[in-house]
């Protein structure tokens, strides 16, 4: 493996996130001390007191954790470190810490955790470290200490509804402009806005017609070809994307929820069906429902891999050539250990891919992509820290020798393009629909054919 | 004196195994209770079957992954939190005392045998302090806390130890050897050492998030 170049690890001194030391900056002692201890009273309970008092301080979660490993065991990277960096001190200290403090606890909550949940898993107690760097950025969220990348992205939910800045007109005016396209191959092609009562309601994440709408198209080829009932939403609703609940602002992530559960009620749809993204699962299936109050989704909720695999299965749409590159498979956090698709996952490709390699270690123990939990969507400043806490990731891809990394998650794939171009690895990332759209018969399914 | 030995031969082993006992209850009883109050939403995600799952798959050694990258750690853990429970509960000597108050026995364990787990026990306790010390990761976390509550394990074991090979002061091994092993049936409750009850609580509820809600295993 070659060396990270000049970008060695150290810690980060002086943050110059302008919003991170512009929010530092208005914030008095008293004001810290009364916020911490809010949240601490308030908003937590006896979950956090057990956690702390569990904890036998052994260390055992470190290896979980693609920080400390990809910084050469450093242990101030270790997840429990992490905590104890922060919560614990905030607890012992009963919120009187200082603003240097708060700048690393920043630092560590929102840049050194991508709140992926492996190590809940090497600690033989299952404690949550992921609750807790979750609990540090409302903290910070409340304090205003929020990096600006992603604050700005919250601001955009916020104001419309979406991560993006997408009016409602260039939402609308993307899905039109798509479908005319698709129609030049597919004559009757359609993206059908609103039609109350489909099967399905197909929902993307903002960037997608901000910036990659051919994904748009290539969902749609499938879903014309499979012959599926289906529906997007024209109203806000439609992203189902949701950076407020990386940054700890629950306010504004419920209402981001209600809202995407609302359109789907509105559109009276029996299921939705998710585009290729991890984070935007976790939100809809896991974090966005518990804040309004339903245990599980009122709707049932269905990633693209999981949507692909029925597609294949049930013969809906086939295979016209099979892919023969060289593949690996990148296991999304929040879809493998999230909602335990990696098996599906490993079928799919099976199904149209000849040559599979497996990445070591995979399914539910996969490194994260580095890029999730809100990390790259803190942006650019950033992008170079984030490369050398992803090593472990770099190495694990280049072992496989593969051609085609498949990333069935946009936050993974953006980070696993940077770990590519960083490293020097010869990949190419593409999403499983890129495959499948490739490789499928173009041919319209009949009922009954 | 005598009085003195009287009182933590008799009574005050009964006070600190009732606060140990009793104490525990209430710790669990509180846990319930404050999430009935506050985070009511935990019990929604608990099943027993998952709960049972995720501790089953952690109590099978080696079988969790995560065990397998650090054999060397999860051996000596395995054999020390084993023999803290048979050495104790099983040396004929506690028997015997039990016996004479309550007329109640059960088999005793071979004093050579128990003998040797005293020493693993303590040679555990010394991998741990150790770990401490050496293992860059485990320093980071560590505090003066963590040093005490090995203490507190070693003594009563290492003392047990030396009054029964009656390398010295035998009258006063034995006193300190009772204290502190009252103290440290005290303590299980307010201190880490509650993990004996808390460690299966918090495994259980990740287990059934990982299980039930998100179809994924947890080791
Ligand atoms: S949640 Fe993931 S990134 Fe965060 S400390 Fe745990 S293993 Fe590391
Ligand atoms: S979180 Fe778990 S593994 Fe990590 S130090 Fe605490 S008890 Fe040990
Ligand atoms: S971006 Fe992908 S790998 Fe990373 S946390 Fe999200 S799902 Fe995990």
């Amino acid at each position: 493996m070659q060396e990270p170049s000049a970008m060695e690890t150290k810690k980060m001194e002086k943050n110059t996130d302008p919003a991170v030391e512009g929010g530092l900056e208005r914030l008095t002692q008293e004001k810290i001390t009364k916020t911490i201890n809010e949240v601490l009273e308030k908003e937590t309970g006896i979950r956090l007191k057990t956690y702390v008092e569990t904890c036998m301080r052994c260390g055992l979660c470190s290896d979980a954790c693609s920080y400390f490993l990809s910084n050469d065991r450093d242990p101030s990277y270790s997840p429990a470190a992490k905590v104890k960096q922060t919560i614990w001190e905030m607890i012992d200290k009963k919120g009187k810490v200082s603003k240097d403090f708060l700048r690393r606890a920043v630092h560590i909550s929102h840049l050194e955790c991508n709140v992926c949940r492996r190590c809940s898993m090497y600690c033989p107690f299952g404690i949550d470290i992921a609750y807790m760097m979750l609990l540090v950025r409302r903290i910070c969220h409340k304090l205003e200490i929020t990096p600006q990348y992603i604050q700005d992205t919250v601001n955009s939910h916020s104001v419309t509804l979406n991560q993006m800045w997408v009016k409602e007109d260039e939402w609308i005016d993307t899905l039109q402009w798509q479908e005319e396209d698709a129609r030049e191959e597919f004559e009757d092609l359609r993206i059908p806005l609103d039609k109350e009562g489909a099967d399905i309601m197909y929902s993307v994440i903002a960037p997608e017609p901000k910036f990659q709408a051919g994904l748009i198209y290539q969902a749609a080829v499938m879903m014309h070809a499979a012959g599926m009932n289906w529906t997007m939403p024209s109203m806000p609703g439609w992203d189902n994307s949701n950076m407020a609940m990386y940054t700890g602002d629950n306010e504004i992530s419920g209402r981001i929820a209600r809202t995407f559960y609302e359109a789907a009620a509105n559109l009276k749809v029996k299921r939705i069906v998710m585009g290729e993204c991890g984070h935007a699962f976790r939100s809809i299936y896991d974090v966005g429902n518990r804040w309004v109050s339903w245990a599980m989704p009122p709707f049932e909720v269905v990633h693209a891999l999981e949507f692909y695999h029925e597609l294949l299965t049930q013969g809906r749409i086939t295979i016209k050539e099979n892919y023969t590159k060289k593949v690996t498979l990148h296991d999304p956090c929040n879809v493998s250990r999230g909602r335990g698709l990696h098996d599906k996952a490993r079928e799919v490709v099976n199904m149209i891919c000849t040559d599979f390699v497996d990445m070591v270690p995979n399914r539910e123990h996969n490194y994260c992509c580095g890029a999730g939990g809100g990390v790259i969507n803190c942006g650019p400043p950033y992008k170079g820290e984030r490369m050398v806490n992803n090593r472990v990731k770099a190495e694990q891809l280049k072992a496989t020798g593969a051609e085609v990394l498949i990333a069935p998650c946009h936050n993974c794939h953006s980070g696993l393009e940077d770990i590519v171009h960083h490293y020097e690895l010869d990949m190419e990332v593409k999403f499983l629909g890129d495959i499948i759209f490739e490789t499928m018969e173009k041919k319209v399914y009949k009922q009954g054919e | 004196m005598n009085g003195f030995i009287d009182f933590i031969m008799g009574p005050m082993v009964w006070i600190s195994v009732m606060i140990f006992i009793v104490g525990l209850i209430l710790k669990v009883a509180g846990i319930v209770r404050k999430v009935r109050e506050k985070e009511s939403y935990i019990f929604s995600y608990m099943t027993l079957y998952h709960s049972l799952r995720s501790i089953g798959a952690w109590l099978i050694p080696f079988f969790p992954r995560a065990t397998r990258q650090q054999p060397v750690f999860y051996a000596v853990s395995y054999i020390f939190h084993l023999a803290l429970f048979v050495v104790p509960l099983f040396l004929s000597a506690h028997i015997v005392l039990v016996e004479e108050a309550f007329n109640v026995s059960w088999p005793a364990l071979n004093d050579g045998v128990a003998d040797i787990l005293t020493v693993v026990i303590v040679a555990a306790l010394g991998f741990f302090a150790g770990r401490r010390i050496l293992v860059p990761e485990v320093k980071f976390l560590t505090s003066v806390k963590d040093f005490f509550l090995i203490f507190m394990v070693l003594l009563p074991f290492l003392t047990g130890f030396l009054a029964y090979h009656q390398v010295a002061a035998y009258e006063w091994m034995m006193i300190v050897h009772i204290l502190s092993g009252e103290l440290m049936l005290i303590i299980i409750p307010f201190s880490r050492f509650s993990h004996m009850i808390t460690a299966p609580l918090t495994r259980a509820y990740m287990g059934s998030e990982f299980g039930n809600v998100r179809h994924a295993r947890d080791w």
